[in-house]
């Protein structure tokens, strides 16, 4: 059979608690606390659900209908737009949830609208409204694919403009894909030095013991795979007679194992 | 229209003559005003800008994905790296986040350390921006003398929590020591030096003929468009919207303590200037009080939550259960409650917010870092066209951006 695709790179658990029950978070009736003027403000819409959560009114729409909503909410004193941006579901629901947070100087309170884009759906641009929207949702672009309709200027704005994927999916490696593997060399050097430079070490955590430009050896630099040196380092100092129950170390009396038992 | 090969690349500038001597102007990377690798590319006409298109570089480290693989306290030490000019204030955003939605309460004793810590942080952090803005325009005395008193605040907190730059020196549940003996002492006499030293400068530049000319009616930024483009912080305040998450959402012991907030309704590179020397005067204000209420306070500074908060280390040596707790809170980590949570603080530039969306597992499903100087960014698209390319470097200044905020 073949193997089911996996969608989700992220990090799992190395140990599962399977009788584990994750809490709950608060959630509040808006009709019950200060929150209730500015979810009847949105009168004549469709609200999915609504509910206040830490302290802040989360409202989900319909995703045509956040111009509207962003609007009406902005009329009734949600002046700044602080942040935009979205939840990736694709695994689990096939789409990008995506949020605008919003703040309220005159009535001193934070508000978030939320609304579902499915793969391959159009998001309508909010910069008509909020000038921050402009680099927010190219960010959303930018980060997510999600494809913002009438929006001036979308392009890659944290990323180069002919990258490859977009990093915050869940199905994009942590450690960058294929083509992030290339690019620099690409970009540098072009397509056809690939086999001549290699492609770029990606992992954070190696440490090449021959390689003494990235990592010197202190007192002892040397050029670019130069061999080690004969004479003994100054860090490999031992006390006299030294310490007990570890022999006297010989430098020229080591063995390489070729394999680990 | 060019025909770029490889051979022959593109040459932004060779419509020069053609079009009417309207130039395009890379003004950075390498500029040394443009802080690291802002790339503004500006339109001119003469010395006057006529279209500005900001780029941010691609310093982009990832640290949402970062975040998204990593438990939250493993994630601790990165946010120091975020802002690096005012570490704790990051650090602090997501203790808070995390700690709001556990529902962990911090003894008092840790709350009034963070607050001394979140304010050096500002201090430093302003020094540091008064610094670069005066040498952007040229004041290099201002330039060394603020860092003459920048020196003493990291002192100070090098002397607390053994870091200069980078502190990681609050922790998911409080903060990882106490005061050492004198340490308040210490405090208070840097307070002393950072009043003499704000004297300085405002002796040099409050009347300083060239200041003013160079920063008067420079970059004014309107109400309308303060709001519209998001802005937090000092850019807000200083058009004249009064907004401080310090004192509207207190936090921390904000409530209690005694400070004013700076506010100008001119919105130029001078009322932000003059906003941000009065801040610096507020927190000195700030951290006097909090010496005192630290002498009345009790001496547990980590909440006592088994749930998500190591015990103290001498529990842990001594007590096999607080031993197994810790064992597995290191290991897997904690595991904060389903659901979303934003929280803003109010940083040393503007609202500093965390956006966590936890599905109840160990990581957070999606992290999310709203960092004030990515929106003040945006904001050059509308504020510089007009001005000339002198202003250029001091409006940019005047913002406070940092370029790790911006690209996280």
């Amino acid at each position: 059979m073949r193997k089911k695709l996996i969608k989700d790179t992220s990090t799992k658990n190395y140990y599962e608690d399977r009788f584990y029950v994750p809490l709950e978070s608060k959630k509040i009736d808006v009709n019950e606390t200060i929150f209730k003027d500015d979810l009847a403000s949105l009168d004549d819409m469709k609200i999915i659900k609504s509910y206040v959560e830490y302290d802040q009114m989360v409202v989900f729409i319909e995703k045509n209908d956040n111009l509207k909503a962003l609007e009406k909410l902005r009329d009734y004193g949600y002046e700044i737009l602080t942040e935009i941006s979205g939840v990736d579901f694709i695994e689990k629901k096939g789409g990008i949830e995506v949020f605008y947070q919003l703040l309220s100087i005159k009535h001193k309170r934070r508000a978030r609208v939320k609304c579902f884009v499915k793969q391959g759906e159009f998001l309508q641009s909010v910069t008509a409204l909020y000038k921050s929207a402009d680099w927010a949702e190219r960010e959303l672009y930018d980060m997510f694919g999600v494809w913002i309709e009438g929006h001036s200027k979308l392009k890659r704005i944290l990323m180069p403009d002919d990258w490859y994927g977009y990093p915050l999916l869940k199905s994009y490696p942590l450690q960058g894909d294929e083509h992030a593997k290339w690019y620099e060399v690409d970009k540098i050097f072009g397509r056809e030095y690939r086999d001549e430079i290699g492609e770029e070490n990606r992992d954070s955590a190696k440490v090449d013991s021959k390689d003494t430009f990235n990592f010197s050896r202190l007192y002892h630099e040397a050029e670019y795979g130069a061999k080690p040196p004969k004479e003994p380092y100054l860090q490999e100092y031992q006390e006299e007679g030294g310490v007990p129950l570890v022999k006297k170390v010989k430098r020229d009396k080591f063995k390489i194992l070729k394999k680990r038992r | 229209m060019q025909n770029p090969t490889k051979l022959r690349p593109f040459f932004e500038n060779i419509e020069f003559q053609k079009n009417d001597s309207k130039m395009v102007l890379n003004f950075g990377p390498q500029h040394p005003a443009a802080h690291g690798q802002l790339r503004l590319v500006l339109e001119v006409d003469g010395e006057k800008i006529t279209k500005a298109m900001p780029g941010i570089g691609y310093m982009h480290r990832g640290m949402e994905k970062m975040a998204e693989n990593m438990i939250y306290n493993e994630f601790m030490p990165v946010t120091d790296r975020i802002d690096y000019t005012a570490s704790s204030a990051n650090n602090y955003g997501l203790c808070a986040a995390v700690e709001k939605m556990c529902g962990i309460n911090v003894p008092r004793r840790a709350q009034i350390i963070r607050t001394i810590l979140l304010e050096l942080n500002r201090i430093a952090a302003h020094l540091l921006f008064l610094a670069t803005h005066a040498l952007d325009i040229g004041a290099m005395t201002v330039f060394l003398y603020c860092f003459r008193e920048r020196e003493y605040v990291l002192d100070v907190i090098e002397s607390y929590c053994g870091a200069r730059l980078t502190h990681n020196s609050i922790k998911i549940g409080g903060v990882f020591l106490d005061f050492s003996d004198g340490w308040t002492d210490e405090l208070l006499e840097v307070c002393e030096k950072i009043l003499t030293g704000i004297k300085d400068y405002e002796d040099l530049l409050n009347s300083n003929r060239i200041w003013l000319l160079r920063t008067q009616d420079v970059g004014v930024v309107s109400k309308e468009m303060a709001l519209s483009w998001g802005c937090s912080g000092v850019m807000l305040r200083a058009s004249g919207v009064q907004w401080d998450i310090r004192k509207e959402e207190p936090y921390l012991i904000y409530d209690e303590l005694d400070f004013d907030v700076p506010y100008a309704t001119k919105g130029d590179c001078y009322a932000r200037f003059k906003c941000y020397i009065q801040e610096m005067k507020e927190s000195v204000k700030i951290l006097r009080q909090c010496v005192n209420l630290y002498y009345e306070s009790e001496p547990k500074i980590l909440a006592d939550d088994p749930k998500f908060v190591s015990a103290s280390k001498e529990q842990i040596m001594t007590q096999n259960y607080s031993l197994m707790q810790h064992f597995v809170l290191v290991t897997q980590g904690l595991k904060p409650p389903k659901g979303e949570i934003y929280l803003a603080t109010e940083a040393n530039k503007g609202e500093l917010g965390y956006y966590i969306y936890s599905t109840g597992d160990s990581r957070p499903y999606r992290l999310k870092i709203r960092t004030p100087s990515f929106w003040h960014c945006g904001i050059y698209e509308d504020l510089l066209p007009g001005h000339y390319i002198a202003d250029v470097s001091a409006i940019i200044c005047s913002t406070n951006i940092i370029l790790g905020e911006v690209d996280r």
